[in-house]
């Protein structure tokens, strides 16, 4: 491959992890169908009082998008650590961020992207107004890939470990914690009449932040995980 | 005469030098204790507004302050480990992580001891608790993290990416913590300061030192059985006279 097709190797990679979910539709259902689960539950949980229901209704999604990308991260890096193929990848002249942000993304198209074109339908079992939903979108798709790229972080230091799962989610969700606060306040300020820029702003700038460092430090971990 | 400036940067040196710091820590951190803690119970005078419960923060607010200071000079070790390869650093990141809790939990616990009879409540969504119990997860995170690698110097590595990761991300959890309370209520009842008793001040400056002298007698402690647990492979361990 030449050396200037840094572009063209992130599309290879995203482009490979993508044929590999498409092989294996039912991982990418499954994380789909528990989001589902956990937002359906929080009614009979709390009770169908459509007016509680509308204003916790954002930070049941957050926190169900959160959850359910929690449990696709372990599948991030496993299958190619398996197989041998991750080794590969670190011994490949090329820059192994750039091969990192590439299965990030992937990631993202896979478990991200389909909870967040799955959120107005859920959105609509509690009631949120159309304005709302639409910041609640628009905050998905700017958190969502926070998420898979902290989360990769995590994903890389647990690879291979015992109770891998679970250990994940215990380092991986205090970090993501400003993306839940940004995402659902800028619901509440949009339900409240207040401008919603602010949040979205900042929910970018996170999103800038972790694409400039997540990619660095995962393969940092990578390293320190194969070693 | 030439300093070795790294002398106990090793394990071997490091190992002896704590065991004989460790008893001049502890003691004075007892003694410090019991001073404090005397002026903070008899002389320090009752509170107008706060009345009696208020002589809680002579061991809230130093471990509070302790939780937060062993965050970052757990990572700073941590990092030293990550990018020099010294051992000795990534055990005393591995040391501190406990206590970092312990006090972010004792923290946590005498707030809402606090709380109940100030604000009626065990626990309320104020930004500093909630950071606090943030700083806690990472504190957990940390030491299961490094408990679930068996091979230590992976598990150093590993975690002191963590702890980095982790430090790099408090500043930005603490703003977003805050933001999201000011957005969501009116700050509650704060703990004015305005003019506070000179034996208050010196009693919470005491309990603060003390708690500073524990956590270094409690770190070296631990460490010492750490090293004892890393090299036990080792000739000069084989020779120390209580393992003998």
């Amino acid at each position: 491959m030449k050396k200037s097709s840094m572009l063209g190797l992130l599309v290879l990679v995203i482009r490979r992890d993508l044929v590999l979910a498409m092989r294996r539709r039912a991982d990418m259902l499954t994380t789909l169908i528990f989001f589902v689960m956990v937002v359906s539950l929080f009614p009979l949980g709390v009770g169908p009082e459509m007016d509680m229901l509308r204003k916790m209704a954002a930070g049941v999604l957050w926190v169900a998008a959160l959850l359910s990308s929690m449990l696709s991260l372990g599948r991030l890096f496993s299958a190619d650590y398996l197989d041998g193929t991750l080794e590969q990848m670190m011994l490949a002249p090329q820059s192994l961020s750039v091969l990192v942000l590439g299965k990030m993304v992937a990631h993202w198209m896979v478990s991200g992207l389909p909870l967040v074109l799955m959120a107005p339908v859920l959105g609509l079992q509690f009631d949120m107004s159309a304005q709302a939903l639409g910041v609640l979108i628009a905050g998905l798709l700017l958190g969502t890939p926070v998420l898979s790229m902290v989360g990769a972080i995590g994903a890389a230091l647990t690879l291979g470990l015992r109770g891998g799962g679970v250990l994940l989610s215990l380092l991986v969700l205090p970090l993501c914690i400003p993306v839940l606060i940004f995402g659902t306040g800028a619901v509440e300020a949009s339900t409240a009449g207040l401008g919603v820029a602010s949040h979205l702003s900042l929910l970018g700038a996170l999103l800038v932040l972790a694409l400039a460092f997540t990619p660095w430090v995962t393969a940092q971990a990578l390293r320190i995980s194969m070693e | 005469m030439a300093i070795n400036w790294f002398k106990y940067s090793a394990p071997s040196t490091f190992y002896g030098l704590a065991g004989k710091l460790i008893p001049w820590f502890a003691l004075s951190a007892a003694i410090m204790f019991a001073v404090g803690l005397y002026i903070g119970f008899v002389v320090a005078p009752m509170d107008a507004q706060q009345g009696e419960f208020y002589r809680i923060v002579f061991i809230h607010v130093a471990s509070s302050i302790l939780s937060m200071f062993l965050y970052l000079i757990m990572a700073g070790y941590a990092a030293l480990g990550l990018i020099f390869n010294t051992r000795l650093s990534s055990m005393m990141a591995t040391a501190i992580a406990p206590t970092g809790a312990l006090f972010a939990f004792i923290s946590l616990w005498t707030g809402a001891l606090w709380g109940k009879p100030m604000w009626g409540a065990w626990w309320v969504w104020d930004a500093r608790l909630t950071s606090e119990l943030i700083l806690l997860f990472l504190y957990l995170g940390f030491i299961a993290l490094h408990a679930s690698i068996d091979d230590p110097r992976r598990a150093d590595r590993a975690s002191a990416l963590l702890a980095i990761v982790g430090s790099v991300n408090v500043p930005i959890i603490y703003f977003s913590v805050k933001w999201w309370n000011t957005l969501h209520q009116g700050s509650t009842i704060k703990f004015s300061g305005t003019s506070m008793h000179v034996a208050m001040q010196q009693a919470m400056f005491v309990t603060l030192v003390a708690c500073w002298l524990y956590a270094i007698a409690v770190v070296l402690a631990r460490v010492r059985s750490i090293i004892l647990e890393r090299e036990r492979h080792t000739k000069w361990i084989a020779e120390l006279p209580e393992v003998k």
